[in-house]
């Protein structure tokens, strides 16, 4: 049976629909003590003094944590990601701060109490004195002249400074049009709908540590905190199989999971940590943060020529797991987009301010791009008073250019950008609507059709270019296939899905490889003691990466069971034809053996061929030999209400080329998911610091989520062209959504606003800002 | 301080000890180890806790332990099983109304409280009503694909009663 670009219910659904998921949170333990962390109210002070009496003498409180009693017995937090040549400074996080904060959420003292509710009261009985300090929560003004510094080692709060790729200065001097601007990224808080959590069980007899955490790659989890914690790696065992949502937020190794584990191993009982959504807005990872000038060359025939960037990236107090990679290779090394831009540059400077440290959040750096270059078409295009379509269609790399070498030294494997352009426009009748525009203008209403045509780097990534851009760890990916006697399969993946359903997509791969039933194949991820090694969900690299190596590994199985087949048959092996399950002799399709015989054989090993040892099983370790570029279009159609500024989203059509699709369900709803969160950063979404660095926005009632009703309901498509340079073409689909749809909102909004001379709108497009822009232009003229 | 709290959970009488500030939610997680039900936030907004309490829909994180003494709770755990799914579980498995999953019963849940409130909603009905609940993986769309598949089976569950 075909199964390979075929919807398939999702295999992990009936645990999950009967409330029989195991989320951390539900793990129980007998004898489980509770943590809570108390956490800094103070964006930047010196703690003078801390008084736990009272909460060590709480009811039920076992055991109080500071900063201090820990030094030398926990590690820092590290940095995985050290971008070369950018002067990094890598000041690694304490557990619990020692001596001074340096963000309102940092952690400063944890209580363990025999319930959650004793450990949430005593954290209320800790008295802390804290010495206030000037705090900076903007990266350009934490640059500037005298700003307080968040840490003495880092100048200027420079964390770091990378570049890449050059553009002659001819290339602007000469140009026929120059356009700037300068794009505000907004701050994001990802909010998946799960808080992080950890429990921690330690047996001292064997000196086993597991650990259940909230995590999108638990093997990276375990390599850091075997260290942080000073426990050998085998000792070590991080379990998360179901994940509800990460978003990039649970990638980043963090305190509260360490501080955790020593609990549960100091206190010989085990110990549970679950953050409040409260605590999740201040203590987990955010997302964004970036104010970013671009300059634009090019010709008044609407030909692109050259691109120039800079970037201050806000890092927050400390640089995140992999946060230093997100402003720099991710972002940088594609701002010049779907587009061929003959120079690009980027300058990039990572800022340390007294906030929340920023990570990965869906898309990571490329959102942020892919905004700049959308909205500069549009702009250009004003400028120059063309289409702005037809600036893309001129601009768009060519499908007979592929492979294509970008400007900055990437080469996107293969696309047909044009064919997603044409299709996204006839879906949404891209002249009608321009007709409709007008028509509706001379009645005094506003819409506007924005666009975009994207490319992404996904597929994270070879393990080469990893190590070349500092990436400490490795971006291949393991699969291991067992078959059992019976001929039923598990398989054991390094990718760790939470929510993206690659225990239905990989079993695909695997069932229509063998010819058997879907039902007969088990995908295991998500725990370090079933699993050997693995890096991970994130960078839209599970299908892409994950699945091919399970593709290798799979091929490997039908190899060996070739071998046995051919002796069951007495034919030579390459006589043997596989197809739907069968091993058959060629010209001869009734001498044959079923998948199921060939592998009882395998482990019965009574008639096996010389040289082929029994059972059956293979792994693979597949190491890509380039990312994966998926790309596509992306249409809206808003109205603008000029009396109110409110924003509605008429129409919302996506045509996205992942590669091969295997499950097209499932890549669907990954498209749905990432438009709506795409579209939260566009219209809704921002995380608003004070200037002394309190999080205004810091809980689901001021932090405005995307709700049902704000939306229609989504047209999407897709366009197949597969990546050639892996054995099942699929690219990556998690992260399109979210990087097409935040310029394609914006660039509606603002064609909807011509009539009123707007150019440019700060996100989040909220009513007020809308209204303001339409006032001034109204005044304006 | 503690209080004896007698509910009926998804038909059986369940009584435990429980604080004036136990949530309806921690009976059920904490109390009755019935995990389905999840909590997502503070401030009763993501809606991840929903149940039924007396047959309407209600976040468990808004009601005190003690506030559904003697009253009817159903769970997630309450509606149907792997073996017999309620038809909004089948629904949501059909139409790939759920990714990371966490949001799912609470959504459920509100769904089952809209179709008996209106079993045959319009698509604007169903956005307007799934309002008090936050999913951040779906996009929605499939929610309000498996809520309209929902309608239609229990619709063809209840000809099918009626004509028994
Ligand atoms: S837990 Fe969020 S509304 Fe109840
Ligand atoms: S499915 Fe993940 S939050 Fe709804």
């Amino acid at each position: 049976m075909q199964l390979i670009g075929v919807p398939q219910k999702r295999v992990e659904d009936p645990r999950l629909i009967t409330g029989r998921g195991r989320y951390t949170e539900d793990v129980r333990l007998p004898g489980m003590l509770h943590a809570a962390i108390l956490r800094s109210p103070r964006a930047h002070a010196r703690i003078q003094e801390i008084d736990v009496a009272a909460a060590q003498a709480a009811d039920g409180v076992v055991a109080v944590y500071t900063g201090r009693d820990l030094a030398g017995k926990l590690g820092p937090i590290p940095t995985a990601w050290l971008p070369p040549d950018s002067d990094i400074k890598a000041t690694a996080h304490p557990a619990l701060a020692v001596d001074t904060v340096r963000y309102v959420g940092d952690g400063v003292a944890m209580v363990v109490a025999e319930s959650a509710a004793a450990a949430r009261d005593a954290i209320d009985r800790i008295k802390v004195r804290y010495e206030p300090m000037a705090a900076v929560v903007d990266q350009a003004q934490a640059m500037a002249e005298g700003a307080p510094l968040v840490h003495e080692d880092a100048p200027g709060n420079v964390a770091f400074h990378w570049k890449a790729g050059t553009v002659p200065e001819e290339a602007f001097t000469g140009a026929e049009v120059v356009v700037r601007r300068t794009f505000r990224q907004q701050r994001l808080i990802p909010n998946p709908m799960e808080p992080r959590a950890a429990v921690a069980q330690y047996d001292p007899s064997t000196g086993d540590l597991t650990l259940w955490a909230t995590s999108q790659n638990p093997h990276i989890h375990r390599v850091l905190l075997s260290s942080v914690l000073g426990i050998p790696e085998h000792r070590l065992r991080v379990v998360s199989v179901d994940v509800g949502g990460g978003f990039g937020s649970k990638i980043a190794c963090y305190p509260d999971e360490a501080l955790t584990a020593y609990a549960a191993m100091a206190l010989g009982r085990p110990v549970k940590w679950a953050e409040t959504r409260v605590e999740h807005f201040q203590a987990t990872t955010h997302g964004r943060d970036m104010v970013i000038d671009v300059e634009l060359a090019g010709r008044r025939d609407g030909t692109m020529t050259a691109i120039r960037v800079k970037n201050l990236a806000n890092m927050g107090a400390y640089l995140s797991t992999a946060a230093p990679g997100v402003p720099t290779i991710l972002f940088g090394l594609i701002v010049t987009g779907a587009y061929t831009f003959q120079h690009a540059a980027v300058d990039v400077y990572g800022v340390f301010t007294h906030t929340t440290p920023t990570d990965a959040y869906r898309g990571a750096g490329r959102p942020e791009a892919t905004y700049l270059v959308e909205r500069m078409v549009d702009l250009f295009a004003g400028e120059i008073g063309m289409d702005p379509i037809e600036v893309r269609r001129r601009n768009l790399v060519r499908p007979e250019a592929f492979p294509y070498q970008s400007a900055l030294g990437l080469t996107y494997d293969s696309g047909n950008y044009q064919r997603a352009l044409d299709q996204a426009l006839e879906t949404v009748g891209y002249e009608e609507i321009r007709r409709e525009q007008a028509a509706l203008r001379q009645k005094g209403r506003y819409i506007g059709i924005g666009c975009t045509s994207y490319v992404e780097i996904s597929g994270l990534g070879p393990s080469e270019v990893a190590g070349a851009v500092g990436f400490q760890g490795g971006l291949w990916e393991s699969a291991n296939i067992r078959v059992h006697p019976s001929g039923k399969v598990t398989v054991f993946t390094g990718g760790s899905p939470h929510g993206q359903g690659e225990e239905t997509t990989f079993a695909q791969i695997v069932a229509d490889r063998f010819g058997v039933p879907l039902a007969d194949v088990e995908v295991v991820h998500g725990d370090t003691a079933r699993i050997a090694m693995g890096w991970g969900t994130y960078g839209s690299r599970t299908t892409a990466v994950g699945g091919s190596a399970i593709a290798v590994a799979a091929d490997r199985v039908i190899d060996k069971a070739r071998k046995i087949a051919a002796h069951m048959l007495e034919a030579a092996e390459e006589d043997i034809e596989f197809r739907a399950g069968r091993f058959a002799v060629r010209g001869a399709p009734e001498r044959a053996q079923t998948f199921q015989a060939v592998t009882l054989q395998a482990y019965l090993a009574w008639n096996l061929p010389e040289g082929v040892e029994p059972a059956l099983e293979a792994a693979a370790y597949y190491n890509p030999s380039n990312f994966t570029f998926p790309f596509g279009t992306h249409i809206a159609v808003v109205e603008v209400d000029a009396e109110t500024g409110d924003v509605q989203l008429l129409r919302y059509v996506a045509v996205d080329d992942c590669g091969k699709v295997i499950n097209p369900l499932i890549a669907e709803g990954q498209v749905h998911g990432g438009i709506v969160q795409g579209i939260g950063q566009a219209l809704w979404e921002g995380a608003v610091y004070s200037a002394d660095g309190q999080l205004l926005t810091g809980s689901l009632l001021d932090y405005a989520m995307p709700k049902a009703r704000f939306f229609p309901a989504f047209e999407t498509a897709f366009t197949e062209t597969p990546a050639p340079h892996n054995p099942i073409g699929a690219k990556g689909i998690g992260e399109t959504g979210t990087i097409a749809a935040t310029p394609t909102i914006v660039n509606a909004v603002v064609d909807a606003l011509q009539p009123f001379g707007v150019q440019d709108l700060a996100m989040p497009l909220w009513p007020e800002r809308v209204h303001q822009a339409i006032q001034a232009g109204r005044n304006g003229r | 301080m503690t209080t004896e709290v007698t509910i009926f959970v998804n038909g059986a009488e369940q009584t435990r000890a429980v604080e004036p500030r136990t949530l309806l939610v921690e009976f059920l997680r904490e109390g009755l180890g019935l995990t389905g039900t999840h909590v997502g936030c503070d401030t009763s907004q993501c809606g991840a806790c929903t149940v039924l309490l007396d047959g309407k829909a209600v976040k468990s994180c808004t009601v005190l332990a003690v506030q559904a003494a003697g009253q009817h709770v159903t769970t997630v755990e309450g509606i149907g099983s792997v073996e017999a799914l309620h038809p909004v579980q089948a629904a949501f498995w059909e139409k790939h109304g759920l990714q990371c999953g966490f949001c799912t019963p609470g959504v459920m849940m509100t769904a089952i409280g809209l179709l008996q409130e209106r079993p045959q909603p319009s698509e604007g009905e169903i956005r307007s009503a799934l309002d008090g609940v936050i999913c951040r993986c779906t996009g929605y769309q499939n929610i309000v694909r498996a809520v309209q598949d929902a309608a239609v089976r229990m619709a063809a569950r209840d000809a099918q009663t009626a004509s028994d």
